[in-house]
């Protein structure tokens, strides 16, 4: 059996679930949290480059470079906000955050 | 016996190492080892890249992700000093739904994909038709269309990316007490005549200075 466009969705459907799968089981450790973002757009861009090869579309490929591109911002901002907070407060434990509420 | 094609083995080998090290990234006891595997992770997804004939997003990925992204996550990993063991407690305490909502998860997924098909007209239709590899190249192609069709959103993303810089700086950056800086409208607004004084000196006694305390 040739390797075709089902095998690449497989691949990102799983990476997907276990981003997903991640955030539920490091619910406390934001870290991992972020990490597992990052494995869920990981997903995501293998999701569109294998429409866009299977179906000789390069827009799939434009789509998953500015995918790429937030995903390097959202990652920046999340970890500036992590060593703020980590500053005021010396911890990174999700369950306090919710102390900030006004 | 049944033969299976060189690429067909490689595809299968980067995803079981994508898969396998997307698990160690949720799973590793040390957070640092997390980073590791999610830079190998990263590493293995660039591979299948490659493999679907990507190969400007796969270098990118190696550049940005591994290269910036996942060293960012690390030095922030072993800048701070966190109590880990802490935050790993009551983490199986979430297991059961967590492993429920992606059971569902993994099963919406299957059942769309069990179910989905390309319609007939659909290549036709494609928004840019990927040139043949004898007219250009991957990287070729791509540039092609980011600076033509797609020059407005390219720009934007430019724009994000300055954004997040920004905003990166102005929540990280601080004001330290007691670092001393140049202050030069304070030095050229200096007036010569406060600057200095004559002062007589007695003999035998000291002097306090205009200015200096003590």
């Amino acid at each position: 059996m040739t390797v075709g466009l089902g095998h690449y969705l497989t691949v990102a459907a799983i990476l997907f679930v276990f981003g997903v799968f991640g955030i539920f089981l490091n619910r406390k450790n934001v870290i991992i949290i972020l990490m597992s973002i990052e494995l869920m757009l990981l997903a995501v861009n293998i999701n569109l480059v294998a429409f866009s090869t299977f179906q000789g579309d390069m827009a799939g490929q434009v789509l998953a470079m500015f995918v790429l591109t937030v995903a390097a911002a959202e990652a920046a901002i999340g970890l500036a906000i992590l060593v703020v907070y980590f500053r005021s407060r010396g911890s990174i434990a999700v369950e306090d955050i919710n102390q900030m509420k006004g | 016996m049944m033969e299976i094609a060189l690429t067909d083995m490689v595809f299968y080998l980067f995803a079981a190492v994508t898969v396998a090290s997307g698990v160690l990234v949720i799973s590793a006891r040390n957070p640092v080892h997390s980073v590791l595997w999610l830079i190998l992770a990263f590493f293995s997804a660039a591979g299948l890249f490659v493999l679907m004939g990507a190969e400007f997003l796969a270098m990118l990925l190696v550049v940005v992700y591994v290269g910036a992204v996942a060293v960012l996550f690390l030095f922030v990993v072993m800048m701070l000093d966190i109590n880990f063991t802490e935050l790993r407690q009551g983490m199986l305490q979430h297991l059961p739904l967590g492993g429920l909502i992606g059971l569902v998860l993994l099963g919406e997924l299957v059942a769309l994909s069990s179910a989905w098909y390309f319609g007939e007209d659909v290549a036709k239709n494609a928004a840019s038709p990927t040139p043949a590899i004898e007219t250009a190249t991957n990287t070729e192609a791509l540039g092609q269309l980011l600076y033509t069709d797609y020059i407005f959103i390219f720009q934007t993303a430019g724009l994000i990316l300055l954004v997040a810089m920004i905003g990166a700086i102005v929540l990280t950056l601080r004001d330290r007490p007691g670092v001393r800086r140049q202050n030069i409208s304070a030095q050229v607004n200096r007036n010569p005549n406060e600057a200095f004084a004559l002062v007589d000196v007695e003999t035998g006694k000291g002097v306090s200075l205009p200015g200096k305390k003590g």
